[in-house]
């Protein structure tokens, strides 16, 4: 099976579903001539041309809004917005407008959209340039939210969120693109919704996604070594949430830490905890715990930028506090 | 009302008899059916809002509600120029452009009632109607929010290749607005088939334009982004058919926007929960405008022309009257929506799965 950037996966997602859909659109700054900020439209400006690959002025709430008018009449826009940052001036579209428009036109207006770009912090790259908002997207009922780890799920959920009727929220990995994976050369989906065990274990249930996954991944490999056995799950998709894969695992392991790359206060881990102590009240042997971003906009100095990251050492105490190790 | 630094801009444009001239000039050739449909539409549009305003007061209808009172001559000369696959976005202030588009008056007000048979099911309500059928694409409540969501149908039909064109209006206070700017550059850059049509009634709920826009002369702002822009008479029916079917024309057949002022006068408050007249506007000046009442305006023109008499008039106006009955009787005998609609069309499935509710919901 070829192995290909996580990047190259973004790029074979659009450029397949752009020729399967002649209403698929790709819509953002730098996204054709330039051929993306992240070069994750490398070439599709080429051989889309310049009407299906359209550069914008420097405007997000009006390219968002754009979309979602061309979104009303049938089209099928793909937004690229630089980096999750800037959507916060795009936010009234996507709220007010995509997330809405369904529900107060009493079912008559479908928002079929993608808006797509990197999310979280990088390397030093200071406070306006280093946030996850999956939590607030994840808040709007009418919004789809998706956040894939791998390139085979960067993919497989891409072209699922192009297909979708509702309009989709797909945060990227900024320092997940070039990470690298096995994408087979068939065309598959990845459904939205649908949770990933990435490593099957008895003792803790780590819930994580996008680069928490690879953090996740890496703190279970420390505890293995110290006969911790646990099991990962990556979410892939906020918004549905699969709960039920989440219920079933951690009634198994009967503890659970979240990982989030985002602030703690009214994050999706808070979510997560609720969902579980609703779901698997009984089966809890400890409290959950959550290892999440640290509460204070990103520094830039790259010591206390690290503090703030969550890391594995983190993620390796927080699972001996839950299995009472420590 | 608070002293202004500027001095108050003659917001009446052209001279009612400058508009008459320029109006019998261009002379849209419109036959005497379609003024006379151009009289009857403002006055159902008249009487409708009259009707709501009372309905509003009896707690039929609730949350805000924008009435059009005096700005009829906008929608109705504007909207009228459109074919019927053409496409309108509005502000929040939308009743009559709803009717004007063809939306049935039952279902409109049956919206604001907040029932089932609604135009959006009972679930939009009065600043949020949307009709499909009709090309409405909704009323919107978000100052300026809506303008960009326009540019983009006038970005989907040039992507299409379809000859549809789009109006869309939004009052002089959204101007102000980024939304608005950055639309007025998208559609001048990629030569969009949209009309952006300002209704300009000189006040942003309480606040004058001149207290709140540098420049008074919204068209001018236009030309900021090379785009086309005219100033009219928001009160003259056939003025405003006139220049917006010229924009129309633009939009259609050579793909590009255009920017109208139609300035006009707003005879009620803002919505019903404020007075007609206030601290920021007196009521002589709502007095003096109403002499420039878009209606008695345009049927004294008619009557003028001996195309219209007094019987005739109020023929309409008593058809007009019972259309709006039969209206409230439809909207006050449909039922609420049920309590399922409660979680539908949040996602496209019939019952979203995906709302937190709805889970729960279907576990109790």
């Amino acid at each position: 099976m070829p192995v290909i950037t996580y990047r190259d996966a973004l790029n074979q997602a659009l450029r397949e579903e752009m020729r399967r859909d002649p209403r698929v659109f790709l819509m953002g700054e730098e996204v054709g001539v330039y051929q993306g900020a992240y070069k994750v439209s490398r070439g599709l400006m080429q051989e889309f041309g310049e009407r299906r690959v359209i550069d914008t002025p420097i405007t997000e709430e009006g390219f968002t809004g754009v979309g979602v008018g061309a979104a009303m009449v049938g089209l099928r826009p793909v937004i690229e917005i630089m980096t999750w940052n800037f959507s916060i001036l795009a936010i009234d579209q996507i709220v007010n407008g995509a997330a809405k428009m369904l529900y107060m036109s009493g079912g008559q207006v479908k928002i079929p959209i993608v808006i797509r770009g990197p999310g979280g912090a990088a390397h030093q790259l200071g406070a306006q340039h280093s946030q996850s908002l999956e939590s607030w997207y994840s808040h709007v009922p009418g919004l789809k939210v998706a956040a894939a780890a791998t390139p085979y799920d960067a993919k497989g959920l891409l072209k699922s969120a192009i297909r979708d009727d509702d309009p989709v929220i797909f945060v990227e990995g900024e320092t997940l693109y070039g990470s690298k994976g096995e994408v087979p050369e068939e065309e598959y989906l990845v459904p939205l919704g649908v949770a990933d065990l990435k490593r099957r274990g008895n003792d803790v249930t780590i819930l994580a996604w996008s680069k928490m996954v690879n953090v996740a991944l890496a703190a279970a490999e420390t505890l293995a070594n110290e006969n911790v056995s646990c099991e990962v799950i990556d979410l892939r998709t906020l918004r549905p949430l699969d709960e039920r894969a989440i219920a079933d695992s951690v009634r198994r392991t009967n503890r659970c830490v979240v990982v989030e790359e985002g602030w703690p206060y009214a994050g999706v881990g808070a979510e997560l905890a609720d969902v579980i102590q609703r779901e698997a009240f009984d089966d809890l042997d400890a409290p959950i715990e959550r290892v999440t971003g640290a509460d204070v906009p990103m520094p830039y100095a790259k010591n206390l930028e690290h503090l703030a990251m969550p890391a594995a050492d983190r993620v390796v105490q927080a699972v001996r506090r839950v299995m009472y190790l420590d | 009302m608070p002293e202004s630094r500027f001095p108050i801009p003659d917001f009446t444009v052209v001279a009612p008899d400058m508009a008459k001239e320029q109006a019998a000039e261009r002379a849209p050739a419109l036959s005497r059916e379609q003024l006379l449909d151009l009289l009857s539409k403002m006055l159902l549009g008249r009487r409708f809002e009259e009707r709501a305003a009372e309905m509003y007061a009896m707690q039929k209808i609730g949350g805000f509600c924008h009435l059009d009172i005096g700005q009829e001559a906008v929608a109705v000369g504007a909207i009228s120029t459109l074919r019927p696959d053409d496409y309108i976005f509005c502000s929040y202030r939308e009743h009559v452009h709803a009717l004007v588009k063809g939306s049935d008056p039952r279902r409109v007000m049956a919206e604001l009632f907040g029932r089932e048979t609604g135009l959006s099911r009972g679930k939009g309500g009065s600043m949020h109607l949307f009709d499909a059928e009709t090309g409405l694409l909704g009323g919107h409540a978000i100052v300026g929010g809506h303008i960009p969501l326009a540019t983009g149908v006038a970005f989907a039909m040039k992507y299409e290749q379809r000859p549809q064109v789009v109006l869309c209006f939004f009052g002089e206070a959204a101007v102000n607005i980024g939304a608005f700017h950055e639309s007025l550059n998208m559609a001048a850059l990629w030569k969009l088939p949209v009309v952006y049509i300002c209704e300009n009634n000189r006040y942003g709920m309480g606040t004058a334009i001149e207290r709140a826009s540098a420049i008074y002369d919204v068209a001018q702002r236009a030309c900021a982004y090379d785009v086309a822009s005219e100033t009219v008479d928001g009160m003259d029916v056939l003025a405003v058919y006139d220049v917006v079917s010229r924009a129309v024309e633009l939009a259609r057949h050579q793909s590009l926007p255009s920017l109208i002022e139609a300035r006009c006068y707003r005879f009620m408050g803002h919505s019903m929960s404020d007075p007609v007249h206030g601290h920021y506007r007196s009521k002589q000046e709502v007095e003096e405008q109403k002499l420039r009442d878009p209606i008695r305006h345009f049927f004294e023109q008619l009557a003028a022309q001996g195309a219209l008499d007094q019987k005739g008039f109020e023929e309409m106006d008593g058809k007009a009257r019972r259309v709006v009955e039969d209206a409230i009787a439809f909207a006050d005998a449909s039922p609420e929506p049920p309590p399922r609609a409660l979680f539908e069309d949040v996602y496209s499935e019939p019952y979203g799965p995906y709302t937190r509710s709805a889970n729960r919901e279907r576990r109790t």
